[in-house]
């Protein structure tokens, strides 16, 4: 153990390595990802706890229009430079995820309409 | 635009995206919470527009321009009728962007890619390929095209979808050690047709909860999309939605008194050995639409039961114009919808509504149930097992627990039906033959344009 801090300490006043322990101490990407992953699947079971029978379908067109998010990832796919078949993938891309969320808003708005009266 | 105003760009996004999905869970605040949703997007892809790693706008322009004009066509064209195929044809869009916004990252970046955007790329092309196959499966089905009939489950369905999945195992580790585009492809492949044998036994009545977790897995999909960018805006909206198409699923299999997995892999409740159909429907009376317009006459209190048949025989609108007579002259007029009637969760709702029938007349089936012993008339147009009482009384039926309508409970019960051919569940109702119960045997629309036109000459 005293072995181990001694080994800490004179590595900290190491200025190459004190770098790489800061680089240690930021979580690893996908840890971060897993960590917001978890909380928001925890928000979701918490701010849809009880929904109307009326709402539900409505509730799943619109978080389905939500789930066209995937619609970011496809812009940087089909925005890079070099014109590849991952560009053309994108454009793909872009293309479902674009009707999935324009069509998806779009019918919810149309369906609460007639919820309204 | 800096790496940190388009990471806050995506937090508002997220924010927005949590207080749309609230919103939506009031029929009050739920016309904004959809708007916010949608705000939310516009902020999301506005921002990402602005990444400097976004430097050519021409297919993406191109893209975003087709897709708003077919998405905007079919939102806006589609009938109310056509929601549940709609809805499903959206969820597997949704995973299909997903499988090619991964593809496209694989493609780019496949020796850059540590061993988790690995296994994230993986699971986004299964999740995307199932939510897709099973969503076009689930489409065609509610669409009701000829050629569905034609497709029949495997015998033995369960031991090839082990298989399958035992492939996608070995190929999701194959990515990991020795990544390459003819994996990654051979896994949307093989998990395309995964979603597809696991929708394919499941139809009619189970079709809600496989709408419910097809939303889910859309979600889901586009979190794995997330983990492969490492993008948190994906990973926060894909993983609420995924969890509130988990809690539809659900509120579904509560309403069918069914466990996930059995609606899943397609287990049958207990046997029933239960009387045939001929001996149940010993004593069933026949009735008219003159003989039901008289009792209504003399009703104060009317409870209408849809069911999926009342959608098929487009019978909303005449049920519109049964309530509004009947509400002139005074008679109570109330709604028992059941959670799981129709094909998608809230089907009969939107169908209600298109036909302009206030939602306060919409009752949910607890509620409804407490008033049905002071109901005078509870018409039933359209359903079967939702109303059928051997669920309450016959421990041994396949159906039972299954929380029901109690139309029988009704002083009379008159249930409009083409025949008395089975519901979904493939039993005999009870109901039909009860001692309170008439059978009007019609189309759903016919016989109620019927009874109206008796009350009105009566």
């Amino acid at each position: 153990m005293f072995l181990l801090a001694e080994d800490l300490t004179t590595k900290a006043a190491d200025p190459d390595t004190s770098s790489a322990f800061v680089e240690a101490a930021k979580s690893h990407p996908f840890v971060a990802g897993l960590t917001v992953f978890a909380l928001a699947v925890f928000v979701g079971f918490e701010i849809i706890t009880k929904i109307p029978p009326t709402l539900h379908t409505p509730l799943m067109s619109g978080s389905n229009a939500i789930s066209g998010i995937t619609l970011v990832g496809a812009v940087l796919a089909a925005g890079a430079h070099n014109h590849d078949i991952a560009s053309y993938l994108g454009f793909l891309a872009v293309v479902l995820a674009t009707i999935n969320v324009v069509g998806g808003f779009l019918v919810t708005h149309r369906m609460l309409q007639k919820f309204q009266r | 635009m800096s790496p940190t105003l388009i990471d806050l760009s995506y937090l508002v996004a997220a924010v927005l995206f949590i207080l749309g999905l609230k919103g939506m869970t009031r029929p009050k605040t739920a016309v904004r919470g959809n708007l916010y949703g949608a705000l939310g997007m516009l902020i999301a892809v506005v921002a990402t527009l602005v990444n400097q790693e976004v430097v050519g706008y021409s297919l993406i322009l191109a893209g975003v321009i087709v897709g708003s004009l077919i998405g905007a066509y079919i939102a806006i064209t589609v009938k109310m009728e056509g929601m549940p195929e709609m809805v499903a044809l959206l969820n597997g869009l949704g995973g299909a962007g997903s499988i090619l916004v991964a593809g496209a990252e694989f493609w780019r970046q496949v020796d850059e890619q540590g061993i988790d955007a690995r296994i994230a790329t993986a699971l986004s092309g299964i999740i995307g390929a199932v939510t897709l196959s099973g969503s076009l499966l689930a489409f065609v089905k509610l669409a009701e095209y000829k050629f569905v009939r034609a497709l029949k489950p495997l015998d033995g369905q369960q031991f090839y979808n082990a298989i399958l999945g035992g492939f996608l195992l070995l190929m999701t580790l194959t990515m990991v050690f020795n990544p390459n585009q003819l994996v990654f492809w051979a896994i949307v492949f093989v998990a395309f047709i995964l979603g597809y044998m696991l929708t394919i036994p499941i139809g009619g009545a189970d079709m809600p909860v496989v709408i419910a977790l097809l939303n889910s897995y859309s979600g889901l999909a586009a979190a794995a999309t997330g983990f492969v960018l490492e993008n948190n805006v994906l990973i926060i909206a894909g993983s609420l939605v995924g969890a509130s198409g988990l809690i539809l699923t659900k509120v579904m299999c509560d309403a069918m008194n069914r466990s996930l997995l059995a609606v899943l892999f397609g287990t049958v409740g207990p046997k029933d050995d239960g009387p045939s159909a001929d001996e149940v429907y010993k004593t069933v009376k026949a009735t008219s639409a003159e003989e039901v317009a008289m009792m209504l006459e003399v009703a104060s209190r009317v409870v209408i039961v849809p069911g999926y048949g009342m959608a098929v025989a487009q019978a909303q609108h005449a049920v519109r114009d049964l309530t509004n007579l009947l509400l002139s002259r005074d008679i109570v007029v109330e709604f028992g919808i059941h959670p799981v009637a129709g094909r998608m969760p809230g089907h009969m709702n939107v169908l209600l509504a298109e036909a302009d029938i206030s939602y306060d007349l919409l009752k949910e089936m607890d509620e409804i149930n407490s008033t049905m012993e002071q109901t005078d008339v509870c018409l039933v147009i359209g359903a079967n097992d939702t109303v059928n009482p051997d669920a309450r009384n016959n421990p041994n039926s396949p159906i039972a627990g299954m929380p029901i309508v109690n139309a029988d409970k009704a002083r009379t019960c008159v249930v409009i039906k083409r025949s008395l051919s089975p519901g979904y569940a493939q039993i005999p109702n009870p109901l039909f033959a009860a001692e309170n119960a008439l059978m009007l045997f019609a189309d759903g629309k016919q016989a109620v344009v019927d009874i109206i036109n008796a009350l009105k000459e009566g």
